[in-house]
């Protein structure tokens, strides 16, 4: 069965889409949109550096996103910046940064391409080994942190004042963030993983009544992203990372168009 | 004695911050069955000092003590929750704890709203959601609770009853009270203690003492005395307060004739604390 690309590409697709809805949810109850856009960026410095050292592209990708997240919260003390326009200037410089880098080894033939909208046709067993290993990982890291996670995120103030574990709970997201796109890269690409995080996310919002019930939803709206996107791109031979993307916006405006109904048909709140 | 404890002890506290100096040794306690009410001009430094308490922000000297494993419950000035998270009031109860369904609708009904709770927190007024914060601190059963500004948003009778709330629930689980009020006729009744607070305390005793100190007449003036006046009321006994209100008039960070931190016994005045 894992000898047909397409079936694994289909596993791999849904490999990340399981996690990154629900981590999606966060990113968008958090305002972190543009952060997580920014640490996706970073992903292409981080293949640039790990082919110029030499190491699997996983970890240079890992290492440099959370680099970023780090320089980010340091620079933020400087508070002269709105973080916005700082994530804004790290963004495109880690994105240029990484792709001249890439100019300048040239002997390696880089398909730039694959590198900033994904190659998921060419994923291989070892690619689905880490994509499930570390999906597993980190839904159980999620779990795990879910409650200090989910208080931080409506309030940081009462959550850490009541003694839950708060940055420790942050500080744990980030590297899910990162492990998440270092995952989704090859998938995907850098400049789209933060999409199959938003938009089921965003979908997912217009039926759910509880966080838990938002981030499950989310989770399956994502592997229908993929599931849909990847059989679009076989049907019009079309470049699959983008066609998941497209998946995913294609229910995005089903659910903004059947939210009303099945708001209407809901039995009314006690 | 181990149950005079208080549960809560800064003592000269300073927060600076971009060269301003928000708090300047400033020193407060809280023990048991005790409502302890800061009050003070916008800018005073009021959330800035809760917040110092609670170590949601860093200070620059003084220390914070704190009882061993406290179980504390918070309702923080503002609470801005964005529209995209999905949260009844049933669920926001358990934010920091888990607890039955009965317990949620005990404590909502403490608040009155009781009725809310299948609602999303997005639906609430300004008024609805202060009650159903309440609850969530209420929930806990916490040894001290830390409002800032606990009744915004209410209207007039709801606030007295919010306040008769507070003292109701000091007297049902004696717990200490941290209250952060701007409502200087409400607070009055309610209070054991007062701090007037300006970046540095002004001054601090009983309510009633505090209502004739120069210092607090100056910050709030006439107006606060007068709509203050039909809710003060005199306690039977005088602590270590002189009845010369000029003494209250002292700037400096010690030597405040009415301060008594670090005393939790109200009623007794010569035990170490």
């Amino acid at each position: 069965m894992l000898d047909d690309f397409f079936i694994r590409a289909l596993l791999g697709g849904i490999g990340i889409a399981l996690v990154s809805g629900p981590l999606g949810c966060f990113i968008v109850w958090r305002r972190m949109a543009y952060f997580g856009e920014t640490m996706s960026h970073a992903a292409l410095l981080g293949i640039s550096l790990s082919l110029m050292m030499d190491l699997m592209p996983f970890w240079g990708v890992f290492a440099v996103s959370i680099a970023i997240a780090m320089a980010l919260y340091g620079l933020e003390k400087l508070d002269r910046l709105s973080s916005d326009t700082l994530l804004g200037i790290l963004s495109h410089a880690s994105l240029s940064i990484g792709l001249i880098a890439l100019g300048f080894m040239a002997w390696l033939r880089v398909d730039v391409m694959s590198l900033l909208f994904g190659d998921i046709l060419s994923i291989t067993r070892g690619d689905l080994a880490l994509i499930w290993g570390g999906g597993i990982l980190v839904l159980g890291l999620l779990l795990f942190h879910w409650r200090s996670l989910l208080a931080a995120t409506v309030s940081q103030d009462i959550a850490s004042a009541e003694g839950l574990p708060t940055k420790q709970a942050n500080l744990v997201f980030i590297l899910l963030i990162a492990l998440v796109i270092a995952v989704a890269m090859k998938l995907i690409g850098a400049l789209l993983i933060t999409s199959l995080l938003i938009i089921p996310a965003a979908s997912a919002r217009q039926f759910a009544r509880s966080p838990e019930m938002m981030a499950l939803l989310a989770a399956i709206l994502a592997c229908l992203s993929a599931i849909l996107g990847l059989n679009m791109s076989m049907i019009w031979d079309s470049n699959p990372g983008p066609s998941i993307v497209l998946g995913a916006f294609m229910l995005f405006l089903l659910s903004l168009a059947i939210a009303p109904l099945v708001r209407a048909l809901r039995p009314p709140q006690r | 004695m181990p149950h005079t404890d208080p549960l809560l002890v800064g003592t000269d506290i300073t927060v600076k911050a971009d060269g301003k100096t928000l708090l300047n040794n400033v020193s407060v306690s809280v023990c048991e069955n005790e409502i302890v009410t800061i009050i003070g001009p916008n800018g005073g430094g009021k959330t800035t000092l809760l917040k110092s308490l609670l170590g949601l922000r860093p200070i620059a000297s003084g220390s914070v003590k704190r009882k061993k494993n406290l179980n504390l419950g918070y309702v923080p000035q503002k609470l801005v929750i964005d529209r995209t998270l999905p949260l009844t009031v049933q669920r926001l109860m358990q934010l920091t704890g888990s607890y039955k369904r009965a317990q949620i609708e005990d404590a909502l009904g403490e608040t009155g709203v009781a009725h809310k709770i299948h609602d999303n927190i997005h639906s609430l007024s300004g008024g609805e959601m202060q009650r159903v914060l309440l609850a969530r601190a209420i929930i806990r059963q916490p040894e001290l609770m830390v409002l800032d500004e606990p009744v915004q948003g209410v209207d007039y009778l709801g606030e007295i009853a919010l306040y008769q709330l507070i003292e109701a629930i000091r007297n049902k689980y004696k717990c200490g009270i941290l209250l952060v009020s701007h409502d200087l006729h409400m607070v009055m009744r309610a209070s054991n203690r007062v701090i007037c607070l300006n970046t540095h305390v002004c001054c601090s005793g009983q309510p009633t003492d505090v209502e004739q100190s120069p210092d607090y007449q100056r910050l709030f003036g006439s107006r606060g005395l007068q709509t203050m006046a039909p809710y003060g009321h005199r306690h039977g006994h005088f602590h270590d307060i002189p009845p010369d209100p000029a003494s209250l008039g002292d700037h400096s960070a010690e030597g405040h004739s009415c301060e008594n931190h670090h005393h939790c016994d109200h009623e007794g005045h010569n035990h170490a604390g």
